[in-house]
């Protein structure tokens, strides 16, 4: 098992966090080393075994539908990086 | 009254209800105490003047049913908090001031306490030795560059300097237990389920748990009775029958079955910490447990399981991270550029690589043979453990496999770091409870603890346990106040 | 392009190639809060007033889910004769975009709450049935303004987080008539269940269409493209029928399709790649931890099936049989649960066939005309109900009816008002009758004179005048009896 560079182009793009040549090599080591010891999952069979989906030892609660939550948009646009009363703000998506 | 901030939490409650001392006074020499120790780098963001204010509001009509009467307290800066600036130790939430309190620390307030201020913590709570935090290292008080442990280093650092009485940190894979083992303190890790997620920054959804951090086992319990509460705002929040854990505690362990667990007898382990925990096993003997030895045959799987889940859910609970609604924002031509620009400057190094290993084990191809597995294995370790407790009451291990580090010691390779966890992980992987409480000194007198893990639920039980073994141990933390010029 | 009764093909040099399509619908939820969190759902509201710090994806915030968006899910899924999945499991789809706070969506993807079902459709040439593969619930994103500024987007997150049904269809569907049949049922289906208002101008309801194309006979499929986010049928069908043609116009060039995802752009009428998308569409699927499974007992279920109302397909059968309707009749009228609302309330007190006949005939052409819904219909049915007694007892003729109809829609007017007041009530004394006749022949004598002598045809012409004289309110049938005897 090898993590090449391409590999982590590829990742880096999927995540959205932009990595140059240099911090690219450092990273495809570093994981490197991590999935070599990851790979110690290996030596277990577990054809036969159920994933786990929850460790939370409860069923799934349901809650009523009933409208909670208040007009709150200065609230949530206050923190938010570029001002603007009414909507966020993002750089022009191409398309 | 110049020796405040060395009482226990019980003591300074006590002396509030008996109006020896008012809450301005314990606040302000907190605040004094922690205004010294800058060096130790313990906090992100001071409260210190709401928190006096705080103070005499709560004086001038003091509530002392409370549990916490006017009892000042700096949090792990991973909780949310109304108001106060909340960055999870990163340059991404540097500016982030939520409008809202996570349910943990409203539970805190509404018994009295008092913030004073958020604690530094490892970036996402992603370290285990406070090394990745965007706020710079934390001093371990035990010993200059020695590191306090992670990810709740900054929790630990402050509690074991006498900055604030107790505290909370969050537990992901031992971020309560090992720094508490590390500053010779008290960590609980409570049952996934015990305390609400609501308000905390998330790092993996399914492992983490808030949990209290205190000098001694009955101050713990009374925290872990004031944060632990239903929560319906957490989907993952359990509605059990909760003790009122300082009230029920007890030392009588009589005829409580203790395993023992070869599995944690790992190759390289130093000696001191054989002999410690052969000591612990004395104790536990002395207090009139039954020792038994049992086996977790897939203990060794449980870091690469671990290394895989974790970062999974971390790789997506951190795209939400993205410059737009909240945070820092790097400038980008587009959108995407935008998104690429700020994840890159505003994530630090130890958070990139996580997540890169989070969307590599999710990424099309390898879910099965990475993500899949992991969860499969995790239902084997989880097996081992319901196994062993139809057998015994609670398990008795190290809480780690050596005592603090130095500072930069392992920064530079992550493996080795990510093996300090060893002994912690199992726990957090199974949702179960487990307490690391000071039990020794290595030959460098730097503090080693020992861990008891409980059943789901079962926080009495090892409570109590480590109530009786601290009572046994009397161990005293060796801190001079090098900090303090 | 050639077309018969039965199938949709496009022909290229002498082959004909067979159109396949598979719709992904996506359907809004109708519940007043959000499928994990308690901000309203409302349309139209002032951007961003309807965000919650869960919805806005606030460090540390937490999906709780609506039992509510559960049910109507489970309530669709009966609707679609499709399999309720007892426990079903909520993943995250991660995707980063500006309307997307939380950086995934969540979704179900191995474990959808409904599987396999089926509805049918009835087509000129018979009934076709077209497979469900599966229902499954997930949140709406927001929106992304990208008109408002040169420099930039704006994001509203008003709809982010609003309950969906994604009901996939089988690839089942031939041509664009077919899509068309199967949107209109389906939304005909989630309106009597109550589970999603079909309003498609609001978006609550638009589909992801996949095209592929295969010659006459072959049972393979061929490489299909995904139309994403059609939001009217008339588009889906126009996006179809370019896309079908693009495609067969690169088979027959040699050329090999590429499987994408393609946008209709509405004003050139034509489909476009998205491949700017394409790179980054690696979803990374995984169960959501901050979820539990959701798990459903057999009485939730069963609970749930003794609240279905009578759904179209039933309806239909009940109105053919009951009634005696024609097929025709009661589709149409089975179509919109208003309208069969209004149907049945008409005939709680009047003639089936009289009202069968006025609600698709004169009802139908009025509302069209002033743009109405059924809702929305000026005449009431208990007036309707009225209008049709009245000429059933002969108080009014037919003729006279149209007018009073016309009048009741400029306001819902009793028509046994307007009957009285404008005295249109009709002449059926013999008496009055006889009268009216004897004086119409008197006035017409040679015209009298000529029908006797054989010229039978002016019999109608005598009917008319008498008409005329009446100002329409004479009773045809006893005019007719009258002025056979007479002449």
């Amino acid at each position: 098992m090898s993590i090449d560079l391409k590999t982590i182009k590829h990742i880096s793009k999927l995540s959205r966090i932009s990595v140059s040549e240099q911090k690219a090599e450092k990273l495809a080591n570093d994981l490197n080393s991590i999935f070599d010891f990851i790979e110690k999952l290996n030596e277990l069979k577990t054809d036969n075994v159920e994933p786990l989906t929850s460790i939370a030892e409860t069923t799934l609660k349901l809650r009523i539908d009933e409208v909670k939550s208040k007009n709150l948009r200065n609230e949530i646009i206050k923190n938010s990086p570029q001002e603007n009363e009414d909507y966020f703000v993002v750089p022009k998506v191409i398309e | 009254m110049s020796d405040i901030t060395k009482q226990s939490l019980s003591e300074l409650v006590k002396n509030i209800k008996n109006k020896k001392l008012s809450s301005k006074e314990v606040t302000k020499a907190f605040i004094d105490r922690s205004e010294k120790s800058k060096e130790l780098n313990t906090y992100i963001t001071e409260n210190y003047s709401i928190a006096l204010d705080s103070a005499k509001k709560f004086d001038e009509k003091p509530n002392l049913d409370l549990k916490l009467p006017g009892i000042p307290m700096a949090v792990k800066d991973l909780f949310c908090t109304k108001n106060v600036r909340t960055t999870a130790g990163s340059k991404i939430l540097n500016n982030f001031i939520p409008t809202y309190e996570s349910t943990v620390t409203q539970n805190i307030w509404n018994e009295g306490a008092i913030l004073i201020g958020k604690l530094n913590c490892d970036e996402f709570a992603m370290g285990s030795s406070n090394e990745t935090s965007f706020f710079g290292n934390v001093q371990n008080p035990i010993d200059k560059n020695l590191v306090p442990g992670g990810s709740s280093g900054g929790s630990a650092s402050a509690l074991a300097a006498q900055l604030t009485p107790i505290t909370i940190g969050t537990d992901t894979g031992g971020s309560i237990r090992q720094p508490a083992s590390f500053t010779g303190t008290v960590g609980l890790k409570p049952t996934y389920g015990s305390c609400s997620r609501y308000g905390i920054v998330a790092f993996a959804s399914s492992l983490d748990q808030a949990g209290p951090m205190a000098q001694n086992v009955k101050d713990c319990a009374l925290l872990q009775e004031v944060i632990s509460s239903y929560d319906d705002k957490d989907s993952t929040s359990i509605d059990f029958k909760r003790n009122e854990y300082s009230k029920e505690l007890t030392n009588n362990i009589k005829g409580k079955k203790i395993g023992i667990p070869k599995e944690y007898r790992v190759e390289g382990m130093p000696k001191e910490i054989e002999e410690l925990w052969k000591k612990g096993i004395e104790y536990a003997k002395d207090c009139g447990a039954e020792i038994i030895d049992i086996s977790l045959p897939h203990t060794s799987y449980a870091l690469p399981t671990y290394y895989i889940v974790a970062p999974a859910e971390a790789s997506s609970n951190l795209a939400r991270y993205d410059g737009v609604k909240y945070g820092f924002r790097a400038k980008g031509e587009n959108l995407i550029d935008m998104y690429e620009k700020t994840r890159s400057e505003g994530f630090g190094n130890e958070v990139q690589r996580r997540i890169m290993i989070g969307t590599y084990v999710l990424s099309s191809g390898y879910y099965d043979a990475y993500y899949l597995k992991a969860q499969k294995v995790r239902k084997l370790i989880k097996n081992d453990f319901d196994e062993v407790y139809k057998k015994i009451d609670a398990i008795l291990t190290p809480s780690t496999p050596s005592s603090a580090f130095k500072i930069g010691e392992k920064k530079d390779d992550p493996v080795s770091m990510y093996l300090n966890d060893i002994f912690t992980v199992p726990v957090n992987l199974a949702g179960l409870p487990g307490i690391s409480i000071p039990a020794g000194h290595d030959s460098k007198g730097y503090p080693l603890g020992l861990q008891i893990i409980g059943k789901a639920f079962d926080e009495q039980n090892i409570l109590n346990i480590a109530y009786a073994i601290e009572q046994k141990i009397n161990f005293k933390n060796k801190i001079t106040d090098w900090w303090i010029k | 392009m050639s077309k018969n009764n039965s199938e949709y093909l496009i022909s290229r040099n002498n082959k004909q190639y067979e159109v396949v399509i598979g719709l992904e619908v996506h359907a809004q939820v109708l519940s007043e809060s959000k499928l994990f969190s308690t901000s309203a759902t409302k349309f139209g509201a002032e951007p961003n007033t309807q965000v919650s710090l869960v919805d806005a994806a606030f460090p540390g915030m937490l999906p709780v889910i609506n039992e509510f968006c559960i049910k109507q899910a489970i309530k669709t899924g009966i609707g679609l004769n499709a399999k309720i999945n007892k426990r079903s499991i909520f993943d995250r789809k991660n995707y980063f975009y500006a309307d997307l706070p939380q950086g995934y969506q969540i979704s179900q993807f191995k474990d959808p709450i409904v599987g396999e079902g089926k509805v049918v459709l009835d087509m000129p040439n018979g009934q076709k049935e077209i497979g469900i593969e599966r229902l499954h619930l997930e949140q709406d994103a927001g929106k992304s303004i990208h008109d408002l500024d040169p420099k930039n987007t704006f994001v509203d997150l008003n709809r982010s987080g609003v309950a969906l049904m994604e009901i996939v269809s089988k690839p089942d569907l031939r041509s664009p008539d077919e899509v068309n049949a199967y949107i209109k049922k389906l939304r005909s289906i989630m309106r009597y269940l109550g589970t999603c208002d079909g309003n498609m101008q609001e978006g609550s309801l638009r589909a992801d269409v996949n095209v592929s194309v295969r010659k006459k006979g072959s049972k393979d499929f061929g490489t299909r493209c995904e139309i994403k986010n059609v939001n009217s049928i008339k588009f889906m069908q126009m996006a179809i029928e370019y896309e079908a043609n693009r495609q067969v116009d690169l088979i027959e060039d040699g050329q090999v399709i590429d499987q994408e995802t393609r946008l209709f752009d509405t004003k050139k009428n034509e489909t476009r790649s998205m491949r700017s998308k394409e790179d980054a569409h690696d979803y990374r699927y995984f169960p959501d931890p901050d979820l539990l499974p959701l798990e459903v007992s057999d009485d939730f279920i069963e609970n749930l099936k003794s609240e279905i109302p009578e759904l179209p397909d039933e309806k239909k059968k009940r109105f053919i049989e009951k009634f005696k309707l024609s097929p025709y009749e009661a589709n149409i009228l089975v179509s919109d649960i208003e309208t069969s609302n209004y149907f049945e309330n008409v005939i709680k007190k009047s003639d089936v066939k009289l009202a069968t006949n006025w609600i698709i005939g004169e009802l139908f052409a009025a509302l069209n005309e002033k743009n109405l819904e059924i809702t929305e219909s000026p005449i009431s049915a208990g007036n309707l109900s009225k209008l049709i007694n009245l000429i059933k007892d002969g108080t009014i003729s037919g003729k006279i009816a149209k007018t009073v109809f016309e009048q009741m829609m400029e306001g819902d007017k009793d028509p046994q008002k307007i009957v009285e007041e404008k005295g249109l009530k009709q002449e059926s004394d013999p008496k009055a009758l006889e009268a009216l006749i004897d004086k119409v022949i008197d006035d017409n004598r040679d015209k009298a004179t000529e029908y006797k002598s054989g010229k039978l045809k002016l019999f109608g012409f005598f009917v008319g005048q008498v008409m005329k004289v009446s100002g329409g309110k004479a009773n045809p049938q006893l005019v007719n009896e009258i002025l056979k005897k007479k002449l």
